[in-house]
């Protein structure tokens, strides 16, 4: 559904190379989680994968379709909610706007709204505008407009980085609630190990940039994922000390010159 | 917002008799200067021997003499009528060359330099250039209000369309949200705070270049009327056209206000 093959990003201001050969595929319905060490493209791979940066080299292909620009069949959620809905809409009329641009008629798109807005437990709050709501929801809503754009692939950009914890863990449980209601492809860019064992089916560690993919690992927990019971698994603790020994490897093979401050600013 | 809330609060029963005292209060803290500042005036002017310091009550007969009469009709009407054309199209030019101005990296490039030299030239200077380049009817004035409120409007624009967000931008760019949608709900509502602060600096402007343009040439108007005034030593009623003016650019910053606030709601509570 979704293939990366040898990606490379240079910069052309600064010269800088920040994701080297990148190669990796995603099969239809999986949820895979990308995580690597801050500072390590992970933004630069997100905006060439979603069609708003163009590679230096290679390819990325959705459902076999090279991508060019952002393709149909995609939706993103943004790490930055409070900057990612329009703050003079409604909730509703966040969801609704991209429908209204993909040209559905009225009663699918208030069935789509409402339908999305129920599954991330935002029913009741249409009219309310998005700085009216916690952060978490926002990013609830910033969720529920990918929902209801019904895409073949989910691009995840760390959407709860800037959470709080418990905040946290209970968005993760929605996205895996909803990951197995529809089966839509997610790829989910993260920097907490924790966050990407917890919901992947599958990890893909990548290194310090110029980013390759030093390991994918497959997790072999069990699919019914819960806080608690999950996460106190000793082959959770396994998987941890594995990715963890992983990303600490990438990170003394490869000791990044550029701030990570410096990587997002060029991937803007 | 903390308007709203005086008004809830004012509207609940039980605070009904503080409610008057609270309106009371109001009425003070909105009319204790202006009194204030009359009175002053007038003990000022009672004092003073000098011919052209009328007294208020003297000031005020003059203007309803002079401004309920054929007047409002003949001087006050049309000026008011060039001041709002002259600010509709310094708006439509200003916002209509700012959002391409704004959106284009090169085009921002080749434009500020040039933008920020008419800026800096004062308009009244160019009253006379376009009385001979566009004569002395009502084109002309309107034309100067045109020349000196469209760089705020302008500038003003190119800067809120240039630092829409980028998150934002990309968002759009995600669910294919392109054109006149783009236009409508992205770019002219992300640059509305800037655009507003430029159409509110241009208010101001246009007024003072309604009274300039009218100052030149002409034989109508509020400005001159008022040098015909003063030329004439009809002092209470030279006065009586100032004090015109003044309440004019009050009652248009209060309307202006009023549309702001409806516009830009998002925005104050946004930030608050």
């Amino acid at each position: 559904m979704l293939e990366v093959t040898g990606l490379k990003k240079i910069y052309e201001t600064t010269g800088r190379e920040a994701v080297g050969d990148l190669s990796f595929q995603l099969d239809a319905g999986e949820l895979a989680c990308v995580v690597g060490p801050s500072g390590c493209g992970k933004t630069t791979l997100l905006r060439c994968v979603a069609g708003l940066l163009a590679p230096t080299a290679g390819s990325v292909r959705v459902a076999g379709v090279p991508v060019s620009g952002p393709p149909d069949n995609m939706a993103v959620v943004f790490q930055e909610y409070g900057r990612s809905l329009f703050p003079w809409m409604t909730v509703q009329q966040n969801v609704e706007l991209p429908l209204k641009e993909k040209k559905l008629p009225r009663a699918r798109r208030a069935e789509l709204v409402a339908e999305s807005l129920s599954a991330v437990g935002l029913a009741d709050v249409p009219q309310a505008y998005p700085w009216q709501l916690s952060g978490g929801m926002q990013q609830r809503v910033a969720i529920a407009r990918a929902l209801a754009y019904e895409p073949q692939v989910l691009l995840m950009d760390e959407p709860f980085a800037a959470v709080d914890a418990q905040t946290r863990a209970e968005l993760e449980d929605l996205v895996l609630r909803i990951w197995q209601r529809l089966g839509t492809t997610t790829l989910f860019i993260t920097h907490d190990i924790d966050e990407a064992i917890y919901l992947g089916r599958r990890v893909i560690v990548l290194s310090a940039s110029p980013t390759v993919v030093v390991e994918d690992i497959k997790v072999d927990l069990p699919a019914e994922r819960d806080q608690l019971t999950t996460r106190g698994l000793q082959r959770f603790a396994e998987l941890r000390g594995q990715v963890y020994a992983r990303i600490q490897q990438a990170k003394d093979a490869r000791p990044s010159q550029d701030s990570p401050i410096q990587q997002v600013k060029d991937a803007r | 917002m903390t308007s709203v809330d005086l008004e809830v609060e004012r509207e609940t029963a039980p605070a009904r008799s503080s409610a008057a005292g609270g309106l009371g209060r109001r009425l003070l803290r909105l009319l204790g200067l202006p009194v204030l500042l009359i009175l002053g005036w007038w003990a000022f002017s009672v004092t003073s021997e000098s011919f052209y310091v009328p007294t208020p009550p003297r000031v005020a007969q003059a203007f309803v003499e002079t401004w309920f009469s054929q007047r409002l009709f003949d001087d006050a009407l049309p000026s008011i009528a060039r001041l709002l054309a002259g600010y509709a199209l310094a708006t439509l030019i200003g916002v209509g060359l700012g959002v391409p101005i704004g959106l284009s990296v090169r085009l921002r490039a080749a434009a500020e330099p040039v933008l920020e030299f008419f800026r800096a030239i004062p308009p009244p200077v160019l009253v006379p250039l376009i009385m001979l380049l566009a004569g002395i009817d009502n084109g002309m004035k309107i034309l100067v209000i045109v020349s000196g409120c469209v760089w705020p409007i302008l500038l003003n624009t190119v800067e809120g369309v240039r630092a829409i967000d980028e998150v934002l931008s990309d968002t759009c760019r995600m669910y294919k949200v392109r054109g006149g949608a783009r236009l409508r709900h992205l770019v002219l509502r992300g640059a509305s705070p800037q655009i507003m602060a430029g159409l509110r600096q241009a208010l101001s402007i246009a007024i003072i270049l309604m009274v300039i343009s009218e100052m030149f040439a002409s034989s109508s108007g509020l400005g001159f009327t008022i040098v015909l005034f003063q030329r004439g030593f009809a002092i209470p009623e030279m006065w009586s056209g100032i004090l015109l003016l003044g309440l004019l650019g009050f009652g248009l910053s209060v309307l202006f206000r009023q549309v702001e606030r409806r516009v830009l709601s998002w925005h104050w509570s946004h930030r608050a």
